[in-house]
């Protein structure tokens, strides 16, 4: 197929070529990337790996169209074209989708997002519906058939689909980035751009985008670049698998002529040559699980925290004029019961109040009913009830790691943040520099919490929270989006604590994670009602 | 966020008309009860507005439960209006300072109708008005800028999830040992850094949205509109009907003789 045979789907795709290309993002010294060649035919699906700090996403954005709002203190060398003509200046030839399902949605209505980037284009009200209705076929959220519908309001519920009206924030994520991609696809471009697209979401949710993605193209002949850690999803899609290093690696002055390119070529090949190179930068290399400590100890089993026929939601009951209205459960029936040395993994779908139970175990939720009440040996004179705790009781007894870890800081700088629990329990400052160098972040130790990398973030964040030394610790989904390393150096610091007799309660898809740490499983069901049980796993 | 101010699957016949249309109406009746302070123009724009509650899919329960604090603004408006007015006529009650008469009484009175008559229009339009039409109406009828009413449109639904974040980041950092309680000055503290780490969200999750948005062609020149907003026949009743309750209003109090603007 060449650059100017657009197909029966009306897609012409798209042609990549960079020639010494570089970009350094304004305010730091280092280029994000420097000296990449690169040539990228129509057609072709590229997936791209490469450490973090690579400049895979900045590549993405250049594509994209979306890099040069810095002003002038950005820097740009060297070429980089679709179909020979700059990114920018050249709208909708490119489709970028980003990691955040929340920020890939633009308009509260189902039909209009869609439509969104179309009308932009200018493209005619009649061909932008009958593009909106192809698309979310496209993508698997269904409209209804006939194109040219006008006003998503006049289009009713349409067989097993989501009415064009249907509220884009009741969707999960997994249809989130599937209506970002029918966004993408109803401006027609020759070129898909995809930032770790399945990095925030479940197992089910994966795959739901991943064979979107594959549809799509297999339909429109466009041109795909994807950014993934997890090889394994996308390796079977791919044509070619482009390894990039670090800009501050490539062309440096010791060594000019290197370039960004570390290795290209088809998916086995690149794999097979480059396995152990791929492995060490912490890439997700399929078939290949990460070594972990085992666990050596089966746990005391004294029972520190138990939850009964608990019914839980993060709404808090609502004032409706002079009455107090409950709120509705997400979930009810649960019953747990958290034991020293032994782990408990939360599973279940999305939406079925895994977190929100979490959160409200850990004392952060008001029970909606049934209680959650600590045993003695936890609650040391605290109370029985973990929600009414002060702060400071709180961090020495549960510690809560949150799946987003820049929600925890509280300072400017990683020594002061690990400092701070301490601090205010007036003890335990010996074991921060224990915890620095156990989670490698002794080097960093006077950097900005915000600037760190994605790992580093959340190495710290759990390093903070045992800082205070909890007998027991709950993590919310806490290997969402890591890279392979980071993945076994906190499963295997896990393993360690819960010999050392520390609780682990996870809310986690993450079934390798899972049997690592052993112990039980508590699974929710999908909806409201029906209670959860828990079952002793293999420990 | 949004979810409080609008209904959701409200089909009320309101809703169909054009958001601009409503509008009108609604500064026109608060324009025209602003000039006069007298209990009958007020009562007769109130029992009009209320006869339309159905019209935008609104009750009386819903309206209590959307308004209450309005309507008890409105009520403490006019209890201190008939306290403090000079009095004239026939004193009804007098409790040491404060005296009410009959004519502190019927101040208050109209007082308090005109702040219902003047806060019910404007639940109504929120209550009937999807902020994507309004956002249409502005950009296509009312020739705004569609950077910026697209750009305001967007922000709009992250600040329903600021909302989420604010709680999540309050749980986040109690879980760090930040509490909530201790003297007034510990507890600001607490709500400031709460409020930078919400602010640092924000920022992020606006940089991306804005990054997805421009991606999607947004920001260039010319474009088209998918939904477009249109007036209807339905349009030219809302206007006639506002312009009705408005000069029923003043033509009421004008032949009771109550009218008396508010600047004499």
């Amino acid at each position: 197929m060449t650059a100017s045979d657009a197909g029966a789907s009306g897609v012409r795709p798209a042609a990549v070529s960079a020639r010494g290309w570089g970009w350094r993002h304004a305010g730091r010294s280092a280029p994000a990337v420097r000296g990449l060649d690169l040539d990228i035919a129509p057609g072709e699906r590229v997936l791209l790996l490469g450490p973090s700090g690579a400049g895979k996403s900045t590549l993405l954005h250049a594509l994209a169209g979306v890099l040069g709002d810095e002003g002038d203190d950005a820097d740009e060398t060297g070429s980089l074209l679709i179909d020979g003509v700059v990114p920018r200046g050249q709208r909708g030839r490119s489709g970028l989708m980003q990691q955040d399902p929340e920020t890939q949605v633009v308009l509260s209505r189902l039909g209009d997002d869609v439509a969104f980037g179309a009308e932009n284009l200018a493209v005619p009200r009649d061909e932008i519906w009958r593009r909106v209705h192809e698309a979310l076929d496209d993508v698997g959220l269904r409209s209804a058939g006939g194109g040219g519908l006008n006003a998503g309001a006049g289009a009713g519920l349409n067989a097993g689909g989501l009415p064009l009206d249907h509220p884009t924030s009741a969707l999960s994520g997994g249809q989130k980035q599937r209506l970002a991609l029918a966004g993408i696809l109803a401006m027609r471009p020759g070129l898909i751009l995809l930032d770790e697209p399945t990095a925030n979401l479940d197992p089910a949710g994966v795959l739901e985008v991943r064979d979107a993605v594959g549809r799509c193209l297999d339909k429109t002949g466009a041109t795909l670049v994807v950014v993934e850690h997890r090889v394994s999803v996308w390796k079977d899609l791919v044509d070619r698998i482009v390894v990039l290093q670090p800009g501050s690696a490539a062309g440096s002055a010791a060594s000019p002529a290197t370039s960004a390119v570390l290795l290209d070529g088809p998916p086995d090949q690149v794999l097979a040559e480059a396995r152990d190179m791929l492995i060490g930068a912490g890439v997700w290399v399929p078939g290949y699980v990460p070594a972990t400590r085992r666990r050596v100890s089966a746990g005391s089993g004294d029972l520190l925290l138990a939850a009964e026929d608990l019914a839980v939601s993060r709404e808090r009951p609502r004032r409706r004029g002079f009455r107090t209205i409950p709120p509705v459960p997400v979930q009810q029936g649960i019953t747990a019961l958290v034991r020293s040395g032994q782990a408990l993994t939360v599973t279940g779908p999305n939406g079925a109040g895994k977190s929100t139970f979490a959160l409200t175990l850990a004392g952060l939720l008001a029970p909606v009913a049934g209680k959650v009440s600590a045993a003695v040996e936890l609650s040391e004179g605290a109370g029985i009830d973990p929600f009414k705790w002060k702060a400071n009781q709180l961090i020495s007894r549960i510690g809560t790691v949150f799946q987003e870890p820049e929600h925890q800081f509280v300072t400017g700088r990683v020594l002061d943040e690990l400092m701070f629990g301490p601090r205010h329990l007036g003890h335990g400052e010996e074991r921060v520099d224990e915890l620095l160098e156990r989670l490698r972040l002794t080097h960093l130790v006077d950097a900005n919490p915000y600037t760190l990398s994605g790992g580093e973030k959340r190495r710290l964040s759990v390093a903070t929270v045992l800082a205070a030394h909890p007998r027991v610790l709950v993590l919310d989904e806490p290997t969402f989006g890591q890279d392979a390393n980071t993945w076994a150096e906190l499963a295997s610091f896990l393993s360690e604590l819960l010999d050392a007799g520390t609780s682990v309660v996870s809310v986690t898809h993450d079934q390798e994670f899972s049997a690592v740490l052993g112990g039980a499983e508590l699974r929710l069901g999908p909806a409201s009602r029906g209670g959860a049980r828990q079952e002793a796993g293999a420990a | 966020m949004r979810d409080a101010l609008t209904l959701r699957n409200n089909h009320g016949l309101l809703t169909r008309a054009n958001p601009l249309a409503k509008f009108a109406v609604v500064f026109l009746i608060t324009l025209v009860l602003a000039l006069s302070i007298d209990w009958v123009s007020a009562s007769v724009a109130l029992a009009a507005e209320l006869a339309l509650f159905p019209l935008a899919g609104l009750t009386l329960r819903l309206l209590w439960q959307r308004g209450w604090p309005l309507i008890l603004a409105a009520a403490l408006g006019g209890w201190s209006t008939a306290i403090v007015a000079a009095d004239s006529g026939a004193v009804l009650l007098d409790v040491g300072i404060w005296s009410i008469s009959e004519g502190s009484l019927q101040l208050g009175i109209g007082f308090m109708l005109r702040g219902l008559a003047i806060a019910l229009p404007a639940i109504l339009l929120m209550t009937c008005t999807d902020p994507t039409d309004l956002a249409d109406a502005l950009a296509q009828k009312a020739r705004l800028p569609h950077r910026f009413v697209l750009g305001t449109l967007a922000a709009m639904r992250l600040v329903g999830l600021m909302a989420e974040e604010w709680q999540t980041i309050g749980m986040a950092r109690r879980a760090r040992g930040v509490g909530s309680q201790g003297s007034p000055l510990q507890r600001l503290r607490a709500t400031l850094g709460q409020s930078f780490g919400l602010l640092v969200q924000a920022i992020r999750r606006a940089s991306r949205l804005a990054i997805t948005m421009e991606a999607r062609g947004f920001g260039a020149g010319h474009r088209t509109w998918a939904r477009e907003s249109t007036y209807s026949r339905l349009d030219a009743w809302v206007l006639a009907g506002g312009v009705l309750i408005a000069a029923a209003a003043v033509v009421a109090a004008a032949g009771m003789g109550t009218w008396n603007f508010v600047w004499r």
